[in-house]
């Protein structure tokens, strides 16, 4: 086991690598000068002239890129120029608000969509089928900045149920203090149970949004793959053999049923933190989605890199994740024959 | 000890009773009728074999039986009755313990049948706890013990095991433990033995016969091969379009058989003692004499000459692709190749016809291929009319004008033709590449001539594929092989995927033209009998090496080796 | 021979297929009046192509024409979509946006489906080296997430239309290179290939005539998928204030100039642009799978 870890995460090098140099030539095909860039609107041609030594404009590519590593090895992403911070400890503040908007959505999602999808495939031509297909089409169709707007006009201002969308937290309340840097938990293990309640009340339509989103492809999967299973020579001999529904749809079915829908994990995610960008923007949340999209405005070009190159890692290690998720539900890619 | 036919009397209440059944598919099209008013019965410890061609509804009636059906199908009249019970109106729960139980089931593709992420031992246990056989406590003994009933060697090791890790002829033995892991009273075998080796095949039916007549258990075998089922079953039941056309003990089947349907398949089996017009219908026999084949022409030097011929591939670090796909564990996990032919010699004199015999990974696919220059040898030398080919790589072959002389019938008919090219597209093909005809009427004239040759209407040419049926299919490639008169033909199973009567029809077709075009052919089967029917001489491989050759007659009437020798014993032999 | 024409009879009456082989067209109005759906979407595409091609000249209003008297107004008989910030008839901008969106996605699907639709035909018929090459690039694209790439890339090349399209482009390469990879190696040792090599036909002549015809229905499914997906990905990149700039009209920016209305209750800035990208998405999903049954040809009559 130990053993498939190690190879697994030395596939992942190579995409790591690759990461890394893009984001490198990225930063290297502004139009025009990349000093000017990174020196922002206002700069001096001295200043200019200044960060293009500082940055090492004027050296050869090859040297740039080693630099560049070398940087990225020691954390360095470069200095923001709206906060005056380094990108990176910018970055890191925002992190978690990113990632427990993402989590809550995806958590919510898969807790409908997986069970929506087996009981369309279960019961095929039934009114749950159609609503599957339904939702399963119609999901994919909606703009994700679209569907919070919807939800912000029907739940905020319509009915008045959610609060306004202006951020993480209501500004009467202090946030619990920092474990892990999710507010559900953190409230929780600080035993608020108020402070829980006002962190939950911002969060739902966000990630309500995200859910809807990722809905559709998850139930879209599931339902297909469990046809496909149901349909199968092996289903079809536990049946033969009279083994209960129950076991055959849970033991028989959906276990193998899963494999693809792991395997699509990889690309709900990719879709996930796209629109994690735009729901943050709707929402006006706190995460660096929003981060990344206010520097973009403001012509701040180091934390757009740091951004893009942040996203692309955690990226690159969720499919690791899933991959070995995958092992250790899939025995053939586990045993070497 | 089972009852036949004869001492069952009138009276005797049969285990399995299906009245007048009648099975309707909902379809694009409308109602399709499967299965029409068929009567078959059971008795106990009785061996039934279900006969038919492909569409003739023997699986659908067993799957009836079964009440396992597709969605889209249901049974509109008649009655089954088992045990006594009435299944057919029975309530779902009380079949569901029937089934497996009672009565149990195991199909064609055995690997495919086993839950792919779950031990089969687990698998078992699974069968054994739903029919209350078993208590957790004691349900892995049972299951080892049920392992060890089918003959599978170290039943504790294997227990855990997943169907991946196991040959075909392994995973058939699970699939049949899990089916007898309850004592069922009947058991089903829906085509259990297609798809393997014809010695895994002898093994398997050998196997399921002695415990369901250790057991007093009665069996259903569904079969397209009337040899098979002639030789293991106690009656036989010939089904045609979803009807019963024939129900006879199995000793009659063949000696006297009434129904003229069941006449042509018998007459369609290959078998000992019949030449290949003897497999066609008798009307059509009587009137076409054979042409009279010319004499393999053994003066001049062979038309095809094989030395030392070796075909190595690099074997895959990871799990052992190659060795799966070979159908065998992979030998010496430290050897860097996987020899799939290891150095073979042979001959081929013009105007002869050899046949090339093993069981699936001997590598005669792979000689095939490699003289067929679609593939690079390894090592050795392939020379066809002198000229040494065997050097010339494979993907220059194409073009050159040698390529015109060696050409090849496919197994499959479906995969070897283009789903977008029409029948006359496909047989123009050569044409225009080689042939060297300029204008589309000198081409469409052509391929009208090869389409009479081989006995194709030319109004099907413009059709596509799937709108042609299997013989039509397997015709449109014959008139495509010959379509640039070559002197050498191989044909890789060319009627493997063919209903029995079809074969024989295209059987003497492939006689026929090869005597009136002086063609040599290369025929590479799995089937003796139709091996014995049409070639001169036999080569018999093993793990990629010749075991034998020599003319038919001696190969196959006086084996020399031991593995030709259980090749042959292999082969079901009906009561004639 | 003789004795081979006389089993014709018999041998060759077999399982019925038709006689004669329906047209294209008769089979599309088989295929749409089974599935009114597909039917309707194939209505919707008509209505979409027809605001893209003739937008500015059917608009009742110039889209951007301000008028700020008449702004902020609610949807009504003059301004059946409402009017904006500006006082600009948001009906006009919605149809006259069609052109852009459109023409954003047909641009970048077609460079993506000859990029890689080719790419992945040659790497999976050739193997070897085409392989490696293609599948490092398509590798190396997938390891980021695909919006978070569109907008590094647009923030790099610049704040044009041109570069979403690039962009767009770029991120659904791995997808068609796979899906055309998969493909073509199907079909790299079936029958009729091989059968293919025996007639003379040499290795590039096959890929054109033998693997490319059977590649091509489902590379234009994935295609009719992908145009809702860059849509998407254009409006969303609009969206964050990349690529399209005020005060050109675009599904995308408009919503995201509606955004801030929502609150004060001025739904309709941004609604109908919302929807406006919805359809166009829905209406080429369904096109999609109904374009999957009318092509392949199994499913002809």
């Amino acid at each position: 086991m130990l053993r498939q870890t190690g190879k697994r995460l030395i596939t992942a090098i190579p995409s790591l690598i690759g990461v890394i140099v893009v984001t490198f030539l990225l930063t290297r095909v502004l139009p025009g000068d990349t000093a000017a860039y990174f020196a922002g609107p206002a700069a001096t041609p001295q200043a200019i002239a200044e960060v293009r030594a500082k940055l090492g404009l004027d050296q050869p590519l090859p040297k740039q890129f080693v630099r560049y590593v070398r940087d990225l090895a020691h954390g360095d992403f470069g200095t923001s120029l709206t906060t005056g911070q380094p990108v990176i400890s910018d970055i890191a503040s925002r992190l978690p608000a990113s990632a427990e908007l993402t989590l809550l959505g995806l958590v919510i999602a898969m807790a409908i969509a997986v069970p929506l999808g087996i009981l369309a495939a279960v019961r095929q031509g039934s009114l749950i089928d159609h609503a599957c297909r339904i939702v399963a089409t119609a999901g994919v169709s909606l703009p994700v900045f679209f569907t919070g707007l919807l939800l912000v006009y029907a739940f905020y201002f319509l009915l008045g149920w959610a609060p306004a969308p202006l951020g993480r937290l209501d500004v009467f309340y202090t946030p619990p203090p920092q474990v892990t840097g999710f507010y559900l938990i953190d409230s929780l293990l600080a035993r608020d149970l108020a402070l829980f309640r006002a962190c939950l009340a911002p969060l739902i339509l966000p990630a309500a949004t995200l859910a809807i989103f990722s809905l559709a492809p998850i139930a879209r999967m599931t339902r297909a793959a469990m046809l496909s299973v149901l349909a199968s020579d092996f289903v079809r001999t536990a049946r033969a053999n009279g083994l209960a529904p129950h076991r055959v749809i849970v033991t028989y079915a959906f276990r193998n049923a899963m494999l693809p829908v792991v395997t699509t994990l990889g690309m709900v995610f990719s879709f996930l933190l796209g629109a994690n960008v735009l729901v943050e923007k709707v929402f006006a949340w706190p995460g660096i989605g929003s981060y990344a999209v206010e520097a973009l405005i403001a012509s701040d070009y180091a934390p757009v890199q740091g951004f893009v190159l942040t996203m692309a890692v955690l990226y690159v290690l969720l499919n690791l994740a899933i991959d070995l998720l995958y092992g250790v539900i899939d025995p053939r890619v586990r045993i070497e024959a | 000890m089972s009852k036949t036919a004869e001492s069952m009397t009138a009276e005797a209440i049969p285990l399995l009773a299906v009245r007048d059944l009648t099975v309707a598919f909902a379809t694009r099209r409308g109602t399709v009728r499967a299965v029409e008013r068929v009567s078959i019965s059971v008795g106990k410890g009785e061996t039934l074999a279900i006969v038919g061609e492909s569409g003739s509804g023997k699986s659908v009636t067993s799957y009836a039986v079964m009440r396992i059906l597709d969605r889209a199908g249901r049974v509109a009249e008649g009655s089954v009755t088992f045990s006594g019970v009435d299944v057919r109106n029975a309530p779902e729960r009380a079949v569901r313990d029937l089934r497996g139980r009672e009565m149990s089931m195991i199909f064609q593709n055995p690997r495919a049948a086993l839950n792919p992420i779950r031990k089969v031992g687990r698998q078992i246990e699974d069968v054994l706890l739903q029919h209350v056989q078993a208590v957790p406590s004691d349900a892995k003994a049972k299951a080892i013990e049920a392992l060890r009933q089918v003959r599978i060697a170290r039943p504790e090791e294997r227990y855990h095991a997943y169907p991946f890790e196991l040959s075909g002829g392994m995973c058939q033995r699970v699939v049949i433990a899990l089916a007898l892991a309850c004592q069922p009273q009947l058991l089903i075998a829906d085509e259990p033995t297609t798809g393997l080796d014809v010695t895994t095949q002898k093994a398997v039916m050998d196997l399921v016969v002695e415990l369901t007549r250790a057991r007093g258990m009665s069996t259903i075998l569904i079969t397209h091969d009337l040899g098979l089922a002639a030789a293991y079953c106690d009656r036989v039941v010939v089904m045609e379009k979803g009807k019963v056309v024939e129900t006879a003990p199995a000793k009659q089947i063949f000696k006297a058989p009434e129904h003229p349907y069941t006449k042509k398949l018998m007459r369609a089996t290959p078998r000992l003692g019949v030449t290949l017009r003897d497999l066609l219908p008798t009307d059509v026999a009587a009137t076409g004499a054979a042409p009279a084949p010319p004499a393999p022409d053994a003066a001049r030097e062979p038309l095809l000459e094989v030395v030392n011929l070796i075909k190595e591939y690099p074997r895959q670090a990871a799990s052992g692709g190659m060795s799966k796909l070979f159908g065998r564990r992979a030998g010496n996990p430290d050897d860097a190749t996987f020899r799939a032919v290891g150095g073979i010699s042979f001959a081929i004199a013009r105007g002869e016809s050899v046949g090339l015999v093993g069981e699936s990974g001997c590598g005669k696919s792979t000689t095939s291929t490699m003289v067929m220059r679609l593939i690079d040898k390894t090592d050795g030398l392939i020379r066809f009319d002198g000229i040494d080919i065997g050097d010339i790589p494979a993907n220059k072959f194409a073009t050159l004008p040698l390529r015109k002389r060696i050409q090849m019938v496919f197994q499959d008919p479906t995969d070897s033709l283009n789903p977008r090219f029409t029948a006359a597209r496909a047989i123009a093909d050569p044409l225009m590449r080689l042939g060297g005809l300029a204008g589309r009427d000198a081409v469409r004239a052509r391929c009208e001539e090869l389409a009479r040759k081989v006995g194709l209407p030319t109004e099907l040419l413009d059709r596509f594929p799937h709108q042609l049926s299997g013989g039509q299919k397997a015709r449109v490639g014959i008139a495509r092989a010959i379509a640039l008169s070559p002197e050498l033909v191989i044909l890789d199973e060319p009627t493997a995927a063919l209903d029995v009567s079809v074969q024989a029809v295209v059987l003497n077709l492939l006689q026929d033209l090869k005597a009136s075009l002086g063609m040599s052919y290369l025929f590479v089967s799995h089937d003796l009998n139709v091996v014995r029917l049409l070639c001169d001489r036999v080569i018999v491989m093993q793990s990629g090496k010749i075991v034998e050759q020599g003319p038919t007659e001696r190969v196959l009437g006086a084996p020399q080796t031991g593995y030709t020798r259980a090749l042959i014993a292999a082969i079901p032999h009906p009561p004639i | 021979m003789s004795g081979a024409m006389r089993m014709e009879p018999g041998a060759v009456a077999a399982p019925a297929p038709p006689a004669k082989q329906t047209s294209l067209l008769s089979h599309a109005r088989h295929v749409i009046g089974e599935n009114p759906v597909t039917g309707l979407a194939f209505g919707l595409f008509v209505l979409l192509a027809l605001c893209a091609l003739l937008g500015p000249a059917i608009a009742p209003y110039d889209p951007l024409a301000s008028d700020v008297a008449a702004k902020l107004q609610a949807p009504s008989l003059h301004h059946w979509f409402g009017t904006d910030e500006y006082g600009r008839d948001i009906l006009s901008r919605v149809m006259v946006a069609a052109r852009l969106d459109l023409g954003i996605a047909i641009f970048s699907v077609a460079l993506v489906f000859a990029l890689g639709g080719v790419s992945g035909v040659a790497a999976g018929f050739f193997g070897g080296w085409t392989d490696l090459i293609v599948g490092r690039i398509a590798d190396t694209i997938m390891a980021f997430p695909l919006f978070v790439l569109a907008m590094g890339i647009v923030a790099a090349l610049g704040n044009t239309v041109t570069n979403i399209v690039i962009a767009t482009a770029i991120i659904n390469f791995p997808l068609y290179a796979r899906v055309a990879r998969a493909e073509a190696n199907v079909r790299r040792d079936a029958g009729f290939v091989q059968a293919a090599r025996l007639s003379g036909n040499g290795e590039l002549r096959i890929v054109l005539t033998q693997v490319l015809p059977n590649v091509m229905p489902i590379m234009v499914v994935q295609m009719s998928l992908t145009m809702g997906y860059a849509i998407l990905n254009a409006a969303g990149l609009s969206f964050i204030g990349l690529g399209v700039r005020p005060p050109t009209p675009e599904w995308g920016i408009m919503v995201a100039e509606g955004a801030g209305n929502i609150i004060s209750g001025e739904w309709w800035i941004a609604l109908f642009p919302g929807a406006a990208l919805m359809l166009a998405v829905f209406c080429f999903n369904l096109l999609g799978d109904g374009l999957r049954d009318i092509v392949d040809p199994q499913r002809r009559t």
